[in-house]
């Protein structure tokens, strides 16, 4: 007894040193007051100001065409390399999996010096070199969800259907779809996460005037950070709560109409 | 003949690696290893030997080690508290501890930076119950939390994966052999979810090796670790081929810290984060 409620204990202390700081961000989005220590009563203005701040809305657009197109983009090529690593001999897909991993494991400072050093002898920093980054390190995290998936779908299959006249793509879509859509799924959610989190990359490769809302908070840091930014930052958070309980429930309640079967 | 078409769809991937990953690391070598006029040069790496690089990359070493300890020592009862939990759904366990990420990262470090300040809510509770005030804004101690903070779920995850995955039958089996707890979780538990602390492990240090912004917001500009030095030389000194000869040099540790971590790892496959 003792012992499970030292263990609920525990989980509740992570949770609030999880979750504590976004809380903190929360309620200093209803502050009636610029000020980040003083709570002066309870507004709705920065919600509404937020609409209206038209620098604050550019970088948000810029945010959101970086994050789903990178990862749409990624999704769709980290899906067909996944593919087509798990046609491989051995040899190669080690080759492939550790060239996957160097993005993953390499400091996010390296990765994007080195892009950057790329861009500027043969282009120039723009909005597409922080697409062509965010793409970059998005597809590691779409092979490798896809990749598991695609190792339990069995061969035979596919191979039947190839030879029962079926053609690639029909077979494709038939037998394999089904079995690997999860995890395509979830790749692309990972990868939206990932680009919308990124700071350290965009910083290094985003030409002037291009701002995500990461390296606008990084440059207002100083100036002091905007009461509308935590509204914006809050409604994310909330969408975002919102979407992925619902996909987890709807996952859920599928799993188990399954396991009834 | 079949396989060989469906390989072909990793072909634009090996383009994009080439061209995005290979590529650039070949640029970083180049700017490495020549002066600012294009002549071959060793000194951008041999100023590593500076006492201001030496003593930033000690720092950067010693805070890593002692983030990615806390984080070992937290997330292993965690993860197995979270195995034995009724409801064993793995994609919730990622879900939570992922949706933090879709609060703007910067801005949950500046939280901490408000919670952590000598005037700020912890402070607060700490006096009004009668303990001593904590200082430790801008020091050494408020960057390793922000990087235990930051980097605790890449800790957690593998480690919950390769927990999730022992077998009931095999601990049931050796508790009929007579099996004690604390030799079962020696002898079963820890060999078994080694690689997960292996992965964790590395995917905690070399971040944390690296990190640059966290000590930027909690050590106030006074805790310099070498990813600070490398993007000062990037953005205030304009000095890239400095800049790139620590990156080669800091790739060189983050390599021989995977390779080190690895000879204990069995299995490299099937241990990654997600």
């Amino acid at each position: 007894m003792v012992k499970r409620s030292a263990e609920r204990l525990y989980l509740i202390l992570i949770f609030l040193f999880l979750y504590f700081p976004i809380f903190v961000l929360m309620g200093l989005s209803f502050n009636n007051s610029k000020s980040r220590v003083i709570w002066n009563g309870f507004t709705l203005n920065w919600y509404k100001k937020l609409f209206q701040n038209e620098t604050i809305m550019s970088a948000f657009s810029t945010t959101m065409t970086i994050t789903f197109l990178s990862a749409t983009i990624a999704t769709i090529l980290g899906t067909a390399a996944a593919i087509g690593i798990s046609a491989m001999k051995k040899r190669n897909r080690t080759i492939m999996l550790g060239a996957t991993n160097i993005p993953l494991l390499n400091a996010d400072i390296v990765t994007g010096i080195s892009l950057m050093l790329l861009f500027v002898r043969f282009t120039k920093l723009g909005l597409s070199t922080v697409l062509i980054a965010h793409i970059t390190f998005n597809i590691p995290y779409v092979i490798l969800n896809v990749l598991p998936k695609l190792n339990s779908v069995s061969n035979i299959t596919y191979e039947a259907a190839l030879d029962l006249g079926a053609n690639p793509v029909h077979a494709f879509f038939k037998v394999v779809w089904p079995d690997i859509k999860s995890g395509i799924f979830s790749g692309f959610l990972m990868a939206v996460t990932m680009s919308l989190d990124d700071f350290s990359i965009t910083y290094f490769t985003k030409g002037a005037g291009v701002n995500t809302l990461s390296t606008m908070i990084y440059t207002e840091m100083r100036k002091g950070i905007k009461p509308e930014m935590y509204s914006l930052s809050s409604l994310l958070f909330i969408i975002a709560l919102i979407l992925l309980l619902m996909i987890n429930f709807r996952s859920d309640k599928k799993s188990k109409s399954l396991s009834r079967q | 003949m079949r396989k060989l078409g469906r390989q072909l769809l990793a072909g634009p991937y090996l383009i994009w690696i080439t061209g995005f990953i290979i590529l650039p690391l070949f640029m970083i070598l180049y700017y490495a290893f020549t002066t600012s006029g294009g002549n071959f040069t060793f000194m951008n790496l041999i100023a590593i030997t500076h006492w201001v690089h030496v003593k930033s990359l000690l720092l950067s070493i010693k805070l890593g080690l002692i983030c990615t300890l806390i984080c070992l020592v937290l997330s292993y009862p965690l993860a197995m508290i979270l195995n034995n939990l009724k409801f064993k759904n793995q994609s919730f366990m990622v879900f939570i501890f992922v949706l933090p990420m879709w609060m703007n990262f910067l801005l949950r470090i500046l939280a901490w930076q408000l919670l952590l300040s000598n005037n700020g809510i912890i402070n607060t509770i700490l006096k009004s119950i009668g303990f001593p005030a904590l200082n430790i804004l801008n020091t050494p101690t408020a960057v390793v939390f922000g990087m235990v903070y930051d980097f605790l779920p890449y800790m957690v995850l593998p480690i919950y994966n390769s927990m999730s995955r022992i077998r009931k039958d095999i601990i049931e089996a050796a508790m009929d052999l007579g099996a004690t707890s604390p030799t079962i979780f020696l002898k079963i538990i820890l060999p078994l979810t080694a690689s997960g602390i292996v992965s964790g492990v590395i995917m905690v240090f070399v971040p944390a090796l690296t990190s640059f912004v966290i000590s930027d917001m909690l050590g106030g500009g006074k805790v310099l670790l070498i990813g600070n030095v490398i993007e000062q030389d990037f953005m205030d000194a304009y000095n890239w081929n400095l800049g790139s000869g620590l990156s080669v040099v800091l790739m060189i540790f983050v390599v021989a810290s995977m390779a080190f971590m690895n000879r204990y790892a069995k299995d490299g496959e099937g241990t990654a984060v997600w």
